[in-house]
């Protein structure tokens, strides 16, 4: 990581991370016990180890004086790391919840391992882990290559990359002490929450900065989405995480909002984290990838502009869909609606662009799993994005709505098209950044294919039926005008579909846990570099 | 429009204040008038703030994750009425930072739990689910009998006044008091914590122990408020019901 690091660069990155072990010292020390002095403990740590880390190459060579021909691959491949890292964390969480579903007493009677715990644990490393950490590594290695010019600067890309796994690390571990907001994805507390607005702030003007050095004049769509992502969710974070701190030396805080604006706000930050985090990024990796993986241009230029446009437009208003027939007003419910049903064609605008543009490489799709992991996620994303819409539909909602259809339906998105495009991209990037033309073992990526694929169906199979069985008992009415069923009879019948849930996310694991291995054998057996150049002439520095 | 989109795709900054623009709509028209409408949330008179207890609870039902599994928003449905009772309004989590609607119900819906069931059934079904209901799958959760730690109360009650939640400084003050008095029936200061909240509100020795306050007081407590801050929604389904 110092390799390629001036000595002023290291002096400055040795700083920055003293600066951060003070960060810590302070922290710690303002709150002296429990969850919050604990995440000071663990900023200490990682300045500390930062700090030493660094200080021991302060008389290392500098580095190689080519080193700004050269694109930035480090950041990216750290991220890949950390990427499969939080993939084998969150979706081991997740089964592990499946599990407790099924057989509630498999977990020791200790605070820690209670389901109510685990579930953000399982949700944030999903998200913000997984999907996070493969955004910001893919999306330094689309912007560099569209560009064709290397990161603005060799420091923040660390910054960014470190600050972002420090924000995970502190949000899960709080969760499995107690500490949280509990609104939905956004569970982290309040100095997590300003710590990941400072990140977040270097994370835009890298990307602006490395932008103005781009010599070719139009910006790749790919970027257009990359922007989107990171701009919408600096905007969601911040409005639905304004929170009053109970004092400054403790980790419980109130959010400013409360009821029927709270819920509002709390679902257009819910479901703009699905558009802007989970579709709006992945799509930008998609736009890269999939060109790239089968050799063909993105089919319609035209088509790319107005899904875009229409993504960003229609996704902010459609959160309201999450409280039909609730106390929130019927005219926001019925916007909502009507949005989410707009929605669709932006979207199928997309996957049906992603799709045509397979047009021509069917072979390649056919022979190659990598290709194939793309082309699974461009259906999926479609199919999904019409599951949503068609569940946002008023009365649809009232038989899905708090069933296990809605966590079905999030499923088929996050194992079918995020996670699909994410191995897609990981399995096109690691075998280019390490010099190689394949992974060490094609083999595996063929079976992690298959295990993924069956193991998102199986999932998704299990919950429709469970979703539309509760659904259908709940509201199920006897002869004498009562209700048929007792709550705890539709808990009851809820068992084989939560083992065979279990049974789905399990396969799902082991594939990524195979892709892990297949990686880390990759990056081991690495020939050199990544060979291309950019072509910016770079400022001296 | 595509020259003039080809142009901007040229302008990295354009992009930037192009998405901001254009993502901002929605939210804004959506959201802004939820605080201007007054008809949105319409307080009722009785509706009364969470006591330190049952706030002290809140935050423990919000710890251990149970909206994960359960809602507190009752549909405007034929079939939840029938199964939970009156649908909830807006009113009745208005003092609620956040609320706790929830979106999955892996188990009941809870809005409207309060006096469904004794303080025991709780005490016995939160320390073992399964021990009251064979087939819940519902986690235990017996560390609650630890003792509650309320050295936050005071500030939170405090924070919750200046986010506009009706909390005095005589209630900010007796904060501390009004948690332990709320399990202790025999005491003088239940008499006080009545008085400064409600005749209603139920003083009782949740966890049947009425010398030490522990968590499970907490989380009974604020179980046995839910739904019972105000009468607005029996009221508005009485209305209906004349009609
Ligand atoms: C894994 C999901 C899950 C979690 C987490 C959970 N519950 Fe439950 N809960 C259930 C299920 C399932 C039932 C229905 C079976 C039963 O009564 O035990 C239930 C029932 C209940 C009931 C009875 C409701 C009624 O009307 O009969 C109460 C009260 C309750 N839970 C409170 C809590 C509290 C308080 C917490 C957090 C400390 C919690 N639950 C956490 C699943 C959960």
């Amino acid at each position: 990581m110092t390799g390629t690091l001036t000595l002023r660069e290291r002096q400055v990155a040795l700083a920055l991370a003293v600066l951060l072990a003070v960060l810590g010292l302070v922290m710690a020390g303002a709150a002296r016990q429990g969850v919050m002095a604990l995440h000071g403990v663990m900023a200490i740590a990682l300045g500390l180890g930062l700090a030493f880390r660094i200080g021991g190459t302060l008389d290392d060579p500098a580095p190689p004086r080519d080193r700004l021909t050269r694109y930035d691959d480090g950041p990216t491949r750290f991220g890949i790391i950390m990427t499969l890292i939080w993939a084998i964390i969150g979706m081991g969480v997740g089964v592990w919840v499946a599990a407790l579903l099924y057989w509630p007493e498999a977990t020791p009677l200790v605070p820690w391992t209670s389901f109510g715990r685990l579930r953000p644990v399982h949700t944030t490393g999903i998200i913000f882990g997984f999907g996070g950490n493969a955004l910001i590594a893919t999306s330094f290695h689309v912007l560099q290559r569209t560009s064709r010019a290397r990161l603005a600067d060799s420091l923040s890309p660390w910054i960014v990359l470190l600050g972002f796994n420090l924000f995970c690390a502190w949000a899960v571990t709080g969760y499995l002490l107690g500490s949280t907001q509990s609104k939905e994805y956004a569970e982290a507390e309040w100095y997590a929450d300003l710590w990941l607005v400072v990140i977040w702030v270097l994370y835009f003007v890298l990307y602006i900065r490395t932008l103005a050095r781009r010599i070719e004049p139009h910006i790749y769509v790919a970027n257009w989405y990359y922007m989107a992502f990171i701009l919408v969710v600096a905007m969601l974070h911040i409005v639905n995480n304004l929170a009053m701190p109970v004092r400054w030396s403790a980790p419980e805080s109130f959010p400013i909002w409360a009821g029927v604006q709270d819920a509002m706000v709390q679902w257009w930050y819910g479901h703009n984290a699905v558009a802007f985090f989970l579709t709006a990024g992945f799509l930008g990796m998609l736009y890269y990838f999939l060109p790239v993986r089968s050799g063909r241009p993105i089919w319609s230029y035209r088509l790319s502009i107005v899904s875009f446009w229409g993504i960003v437009f229609f996704y902010i208003w459609v959160g309201s869909h999450h409280l039909h027939y609730t106390a929130l007003p019927f005219w926001a419910q019925t916007l909502g609606m009507t949005f989410s049903v707009m929605l669709l064609v932006p979207s199928w605008a997309s996957a049906g662009n992603a799709i045509a543009t397979l047009n021509g490489a069917w072979h390649k799709v056919r022979d190659d799993a990598t290709l194939r992991f793309m082309f699974v996620a461009a259906v999926f994303y479609g199919l999904s994005t019409f599951e949503g819409s068609f569940l946002a539909i008023r009365p649809v909602n009232s038989l899905s709505h708090y069933t296990d259809w809605t966590v079905g339906h999030v499923h088929s998105g996050t194992l079918g098209w995020v996670a699909m495009i994410v191995f897609g991209a990981i399995y096109t990037l690691v075998p280019q950044l390490s010099g190689r033309e394949h992974m060490v073992s094609p083999r595996a990526v063929e079976w992690h294919f298959w295990l993924a694929v069956t193991g998102t169906l199986v999932y998704v199979v299990a919950l429709w039926n469970a979703g539309i069985t509760q659904g259908l008992m709940w509201r199920a009415y006897d002869e004498n005008g009562a209700l048929s069923y007792s709550f705890l009879e539709s808990v009851q019948a809820m068992a084989p579909y939560y083992l065979l849930r279990t049974i789905g996310g399990a396969l799902f694991l082991t594939g990524a846990v195979i892709c892990a291995w297949n990686c880390r054998a990759t990056m081991r057996a690495a020939q050199g570099e990544a060979t291309d150049r950019p072509l910016a002439v770079q400022p001296a520095e | 429009m595509l020259r003039l989109h080809y142009n901007l795709e040229k302008i990295s900054m354009g992009m930037v204040a192009a998405i901001i623009v254009v993502a901002s709509i929605g939210g804004i028209v959506e959201i802004a008038p939820l605080f201007t409408i007054d008809e949105t949330v319409e307080i009722p008179d009785d509706l009364r703030p969470h006591t330190p207890l049952e706030l002290a609870g809140r935050e423990i039902y919000i710890r251990e994750g149970c909206y994960a599994c359960h809602s507190q928003m009752v549909r405007s449905l034929a079939d939840e009425l029938d199964r939970y009772g009156p649908y909830s309004l807006a009113a009745e989590s208005a003092y609620d930072h956040p609320m706790l609607w929830g979106s999955k119900r892996t188990g009941p819906d809870l809005a409207r739990l309060g006096g469904k069931y004794s303080d025991d059934w709780h005490v016995a079904h939160l320390i073992d689910p399964r021990a009251v209901v064979p087939a819940s799958i519902m986690p235990a959760y017996p560390w609650l009998t630890g003792s509650l730690d309320t050295s936050l109360l005071q500030d939170s009650l405090a924070v919750l006044a200046r986010l506009g939640v009706p909390y005095d400084d005589e209630m900010i003050a007796a904060a501390l008091a009004d948690a332990a008095a709320q399990s202790r029936p025999e005491s003088d200061g239940a008499e006080d914590l009545r008085a400064r909240y409600g005749e209603d509100v139920p003083v009782s020795a949740f966890d049947g122990n009425p010398s030490h306050l522990s968590e499970m007081d907490a989380l009974v407590a604020y179980l046995q408020s839910l739904g019972r801050l105000t009468n607005a929604a029996y009221e508005g389904l009485a209305e209906e019901d004349g009609s």
